[in-house]
């Protein structure tokens, strides 16, 4: 999911067409921080100067640590990673802080501290030692120990969330400390509150508790849930993918590889026009046994099967659609004993199947361009066109009517319908 | 002279298979994968014919004949497909092009439907007949033109014979009438499927299984 959305932006922002800008999305910097890279992740995400949103910190800050909580939150909060670059983002390794980088956060941190209390804005001693415990505590836990994480979760693509829970543990000392630190910050709090009321000093510790265990376990829990997202969507994916891909091993990879073995064109392009069917039906969506159901797949279907079991093309066209009744049934019967007719005697490469559904009719038409034959010297004892033809659609109240001649053949099927 | 055609498909391969087969019967003066490369194509090498997929990306075939049709009327479009589904080959026709035929033709039936759309003609195959068919069948609507909102006797005839198999002479044999006059009808045809509001309203009332 991330590396999608870094190669769109990748091409955006490198791309030929320069004045339509897209915003990056916001990501801490990896190149040109001085911290942990909010500012210059901000910078990239808004087309600002870093100079610019850094300043704005250190005066947010000035106004009661607005700033300061802002630009942990947002530590905490936006995933790491360079815009800009991200064709390389993926394989830099994740880099210990540097000593200076230390240095660095340390004096930011007191250097704030100090400012708040030069400049009156210091919460008071119940206040803001308690703060200070807990922050130190929760960066402790959380800051470095994300980066980390972050790096480990980009090396593996896909980690199950149990392998997350047990193979990135903040390290033990860590956990100690952080957790220690913030318990200590709600003791501190909790012993410089006591004028309150008994009753408020239950609700307070309750309070304070739970506002411990979130500073201990909500970031964690923030980034299991988006990675739970995460890997939910690309099982999605993968399943719908999944599907496709064994659909089409069986349909199509099979029949082009029977084609591969098939000498005879007129077997291959058979066995093309199967599949091609088959691959249609399933691409438009139909069950595969609707031709038990409806006039019209029953038609199509048909029509395959004689293309399938003798090597011509059979050119089906429905109009009208009806749900299959007793006499829908045997009409199409009957038209497929036709159309084999055709496709085994006549001679014709291809045959015409058509059948119209009317008001109170159906007709069915099925018409070759072969060799034609005398339907009345046709030997009694042969089935096809007197019992599996004529007969059958009798029995319906229908009539069959063949007529042959040097260009060709039709049958024509006519099967009155009372209305449902 | 002999017909100028071009091919606009997105499949090289079927491109390729269509130009060896129609080489020594016609002449071949463009050929596009693209929408847009067909656009400018058309507009920079004046076929007589297009050879049109109905399907392909950024719009299909449709949007082509959208594109240049206005301004290039002389340029005649057959619409070439393997799809089944009848509105995406109606939408084409009714975009404006002169015929529809699968892509499992012949290619002696192709060469034959090029010529018959170069000559002005309109070309169904009996699939397009078919759905052709279906759009008018059942009641007129309401409230609409009857010219173009019903099929004649006539008309309603060639088409089934046309649906059933009949080639053009045959149906004219059939029914005892001259080859151009199976062809002034099919045109006629073909003019209502471009004209009338029938289609649409049928379409309305089958996605809604209400016919």
């Amino acid at each position: 999911m991330r590396s999608m959305s870094e190669s769109r932006v990748y091409q955006s922002s490198h791309g030929p067409d320069a004045t339509r800008w897209r915003r990056p999305p916001l990501r801490r910097a990896r190149e040109g921080r001085i911290l942990a890279g909010v500012a210059a992740g901000i910078a990239q995400h808004l087309g600002l100067s870093r100079i610019a949103v850094r300043v704005f910190f250190v005066l947010a800050t000035l106004a009661a640590g607005f700033g300061f909580v802002v630009y942990f939150l947002l530590w905490i909060l936006a995933p790491a990673g360079d815009v800009g670059t991200a064709a390389n983002a993926g394989r830099r390794p994740v880099r210990r802080p540097s000593g200076g980088q230390l240095a660095g956060i340390g004096l930011v941190v007191i250097g704030v501290f100090v400012l708040l209390a030069v400049g009156g804005f210091w919460f008071g001693e119940a206040h803001g030692w308690p703060v200070v415990l807990a922050a130190v505590g929760f960066a402790v836990l959380w800051a470095r120990g994300g980066d980390d994480r972050r790096g480990r979760w980009n090396v593996s693509r896909m980690p199950g969330s149990m392998q997350t829970l047990v193979s990135t543990p903040v390290s033990l000392p860590r956990l100690a400390i952080g957790t220690l630190l913030i318990a200590a910050g709600g003791a501190v709090f909790l012993a410089a509150n006591t004028s309150v009321s008994a009753a408020g000093n239950m609700l307070l510790a309750f309070a304070v508790a739970v506002g411990g265990l979130g500073l201990l376990t909500g970031p964690w829990i923030w980034r299991l849930a988006n990675q739970l997202m995460e890997e939910r969507a690309s099982r999605v994916r993968a399943d719908a993918r999944a599907e496709v891909a064994a659909h089409l091993h069986d349909s199509v990879l099979q029949t082009l590889a029977l084609i591969q073995r098939a000498n005879e064109p007129r077997e291959t392009a058979s066995l093309a026009r199967t599949q091609e069917r088959e691959l249609r039906a399933w691409l438009y969506g139909r069950a595969p046994d609707a031709a038990g159901v409806r006039l019209r797949d029953a038609v199509d279907d048909m029509a395959g099967r004689v293309e399938s079991q003798h090597r011509v093309r059979v050119e089906a066209v429905t109009v009208g659609d009806a749900p299959l009744d007793e006499g829908l049934r045997a009409l199409v019967a009957a038209a497929g004993e036709a159309t084999a007719n055709a496709a085994r005697h006549s001679g014709a490469e291809s045959v015409a199947v058509y059948v119209e559904l009317e008001e109170g009719v159906v007709t069915a038409f099925v018409r070759d361009q072969g060799s034609g034959f005398d339907p009345d010297a046709v030997p009694e004892d042969r089935h096809g066109i007197r019992e599996s033809i004529v007969g059958r659609l009798a029995r319906h109240g229908g009539t069959a009517n063949v007529t042959s001649g040097p260009t060709g053949t039709e049958v024509v099927l006519r099967l009155p319908r009372s209305e449902a | 002279m002999s017909v100028r055609v071009a091919i606009v498909d997105d499949h090289e391969l079927f491109r390729s298979g269509v130009r060896a087969e129609l080489t020594d019967a016609l002449t071949l003066v463009g050929q596009a994968g693209t929408v847009e490369g067909a656009i400018s194509m058309i507009r920079d090498s004046r076929p007589d014919v297009v050879l049109l997929d109905v399907h392909m990306p950024d719009g299909g075939g449709h949007a082509v004949i959208e594109a240049v049709h206005a301004e290039l009327p002389e340029v005649r479009f057959l619409a070439l497909s393997v799809s089944d589904a009848a509105e995406d080959v109606i939408d084409v026709i009714r975009a404006g092009a002169r015929g529809y035929v699968t892509k499992s033709i012949s290619p002696p039936e192709l060469v034959a439907a090029v010529r018959r759309i170069n000559d002005g003609d309109a070309v169904f195959s009996s699939r397009l007949a078919g759905f052709v068919l279906d759009a008018f069948s059942g009641e007129a609507p309401q409230a609409a033109d009857p010219d173009l909102d019903l099929l004649s006797a006539r008309e309603g005839e060639v088409l089934r014979y046309i649906a059933r198999g009949y080639a053009y002479k045959e149906v004219a044999h059939q029914l005892g009438i001259s080859i151009k006059t199976v062809e002034t009808h099919v045109s006629a045809v073909l003019r209502k499927l471009q004209l009338s509001s029938r289609y649409e309203l049928t379409r309305w009332a089958t996605d809604r299984s209400l016919l």
